[in-house]
């Protein structure tokens, strides 16, 4: 089989995962689409195991811990989203700003009012 | 299914001088096509308006990948893939899901404003990344053995050569699910109300970050005019106050 058939799928496997964690406002969506790259490693993983014959068989345990790791992660990232959701009564992330910097928004808001009242002041 | 049989069984002894691009053996076919549903359901669990149906495209995706594993003699890994991506996995999304009260239909907002941006960052990324790899890889062929990736093999290798890194991933498991049983527990006793924290923790940061956006305006100012000193640092105090008490009035 040629390399590029798996390299190529999960190569676009892993792009369609960064579109969906872009684009998704859901958290849990954007979980499944980190599962989406995941998945996409392992591909790639297990294709090249397969292709060098590696004697350790890396790639196959490296597939295995990626699996582990990801079941892991989904565990403890749907807990977080369970617990955003009791704070706030949603799971929206484009909401979740409350560790946000302020200071830019407020900067941009703030800046041409302070400018004009400096102005004021100064011809004052 | 025969079809498939016997063309696997006319083409798997192919010699390596007669590999092409243009005479595809039969596992390549399949894999090909597998590969179009992988990536068709994958499109479309990113894209559907509809949460739940998301997660079951998403649960196409990953069997099909599977049967990828399966097709590139991994078969240790692809019944771990079932299990684990199938069984456990998209049930805990469905789960999440369902206890974050997502809408049962369409839902118009499932995507953000942002969608041209990250349609580019994603056409971008695949462009650059299907690029670099069929160059790299263009002339490299997979010689496909069976039993490279039984139980046995896989089971021996585990556990002859990377038994550290295996325990090691077992205590972090443990630990990623007592760490979620804790969060998702829910405790007794009630927390303090935070609102008096969020804005201890709101006026400094919207402080700092005025001053720095007003001190390079008011430099110039009290180098050209001395007199006008006295009056900008004034303004200059007075401006945290003005900027924290929107966020203030918003917060609470």
């Amino acid at each position: 089989m040629h390399l590029a058939y798996p390299v190529v799928l999960a190569a676009l496997l892993f792009s369609v995962g960064v579109y969906g964690v872009l684009v998704r406002r859901n958290a849990v969506l954007v979980l499944m689409s980190v599962e989406l790259m995941l998945n996409a490693v392992n591909l790639d993983l297990v294709a090249f195991d397969v292709w060098l014959r590696d004697s350790l068989h890396a790639g196959q345990a490296l597939t295995l811990f990626t699996i582990t790791i990801a079941a892991a992660e989904i565990g403890l990232g749907l807990a977080i989203v369970l617990l955003l959701f009791r704070a706030r009564g949603t799971a929206d992330i484009d909401r979740a700003t409350a560790l946000g910097d302020p200071a830019e928004s407020l900067a941009v808001e703030e800046a041409p009012t302070g400018a004009e009242a400096l102005k004021g002041q100064t011809a004052a | 299914m025969s079809t498939a049989a016997t063309l696997l069984a006319a083409t798997g002894s192919l010699e390596p001088a007669a590999r092409s691009f243009l005479s595809p053996t039969g596992q390549e076919v399949v894999f090909l096509l597998v590969g179009i549903a992988v990536f068709g359901s994958a499109l479309v669990s990113v894209t559907t308006k509809q949460l739940v149906h998301a997660a079951l495209w998403l649960v196409v995706a990953l069997g099909g990948l599977a049967v990828e594993f399966l097709l590139l003699t991994a078969e240790f890994i692809a019944w771990v893939q079932v299990l684990i991506y199938l069984g456990s996995v998209v049930v805990l999304v469905l789960f999440g899901l369902m206890l974050t009260k997502a809408p049962i239909g369409r839902s118009p907002d499932a995507d953000s404003k942002n969608r041209w941006v990250a349609l580019v960052v994603a056409l971008a990324s695949a462009g650059t990344l299907v690029t670099l790899v069929v160059d790299a890889f263009r002339t490299s062929w997979i010689d496909l053995g069976a039993g490279g990736g039984s139980a046995a093999v896989t089971g021996a290798s585990l556990f002859r050569h990377w038994v550290l890194p295996f325990e090691a991933l077992s205590v972090l498991l443990l630990a990623a699910l007592v760490g979620a049983i804790v969060l998702s527990r829910g405790d007794k006793r009630r927390v303090p109300p935070p609102r008096a924290a969020k804005l201890r923790a709101g006026r400094p940061v919207g402080s700092n970050g005025t001053v720095a956006a007003t001190a390079p305006r008011t430099a110039p100012d009290a180098a050209a005019s001395p007199a006008a000193a006295p009056g900008t640092a004034a303004a200059d105090a007075a401006a945290p106050d003005a900027a924290t008490a929107p966020s203030a009035s918003e917060e609470s």
